[in-house]
């Protein structure tokens, strides 16, 4: 067995797993553990398909930052309470596990027609990924693909704004009354 | 690389489904999120094995923009679901049916 298949034998039903209990877990919290599991195995998986850069991205900014926020978010909204088990819809449940299912099976005979066994030339690393993954990744970006990452910053800087302004207390005439009203 | 690009693009499809089934069965807004995430994670991880397998780097620049796009969407996403919870003091995603008929 070549190193990858291992790599890849491990670690997949690890993600796998860790998808299926963040599904199954009733406690917010103890999902996104199960979410930064699952996101610690993606970034094996980048490093493994030949882009390590992506791998310390991934551990950064999905594993670290998003799901930091994600974590701060929830104890910030004390969301530990148990989810009724109410249906609006009846029979939402079932119906959309055997979507989810029928979605699954979809896309594996799409695979299974388009890829077949299929297997990548080996020598990525010395073409494409020649001077280094980080390099490579840079002189597509800066050269092909500048536009996009300048409009980029704009959106962070957009979306940045929008999150002050929807998370800003509104200071209008609702907090004066509130303060006036006995609590 | 002995492992077929299929292997990975499996994988990515049931994570990908996970994150659908985990959308549409919880009612946590939270958790809904986070399946949300799962799902761009899923297509990421499609995206860098094509880029494996076609022997260039555009798929890894586009899963790199992703990523960025992620970024921003849950800073937006999060911050609404505060400022619901705050309306509403919950985030349960059924509670929130002002708008239903």
């Amino acid at each position: 067995m070549a190193p990858d298949q291992i790599v890849f034998w491990v670690f997949a039903p690890v993600s796998v797993g860790s998808a299926v209990a963040m599904l199954f877990q009733r406690n917010a919290i103890h999902a996104a553990l199960f979410l930064i599991v699952n996101f610690f195995t993606l970034a094996v998986f980048y490093l493994v398909l030949g882009a390590p850069f992506l791998f310390a991205v991934q551990i950064i900014v999905y594993a670290g930052a998003i799901m930091v926020l994600f974590l701060f978010v929830i104890m910030l909204l004390g969301v530990d309470r148990e989810e009724s088990l109410v249906e609006r819809l009846r029979g939402q449940r079932p119906l959309a596990i055997v979507l989810g299912l029928g979605l699954a099976a979809e896309i594996f005979v799409a695979a299974r027609a388009s890829l077949g066994l299929a297997r990548a030339p080996a020598n990525f690393d010395q073409t494409v990924n020649a001077g280094g993954n980080a390099q490579a990744l840079s002189h597509v970006l800066f050269r092909n693909y500048f536009l996009p990452f300048e409009v980029t910053s704009i959106l962070l800087i957009v979306s940045a704004i929008a999150a002050m302004v929807l998370a800003q207390r509104e200071r209008t005439t609702t907090d004066t009354e509130r303060e006036v009203e006995p609590a | 690389m002995k492992t077929p690009i299929s292997y990975f693009v499996v994988l990515s499809a049931a994570l990908f489904a996970i994150g659908t089934v985990g959308v549409l069965v919880r009612k946590n807004a939270l958790v809904i999120f986070m399946s949300v995430e799962l799902q761009l994670n899923a297509v990421n991880l499609a995206l860098v094995a094509f880029s494996r397998l076609h022997g260039n780097l555009n798929g890894q620049v586009l899963a790199f923009f992703s990523m960025v796009v992620a970024a921003a969407e849950v800073v937006v996403g999060l911050a609404i679901i505060v400022n619901v919870y705050r309306r509403m003091h919950t985030a349960n995603v059924d509670d929130a049916s002002l708008l239903r008929w």
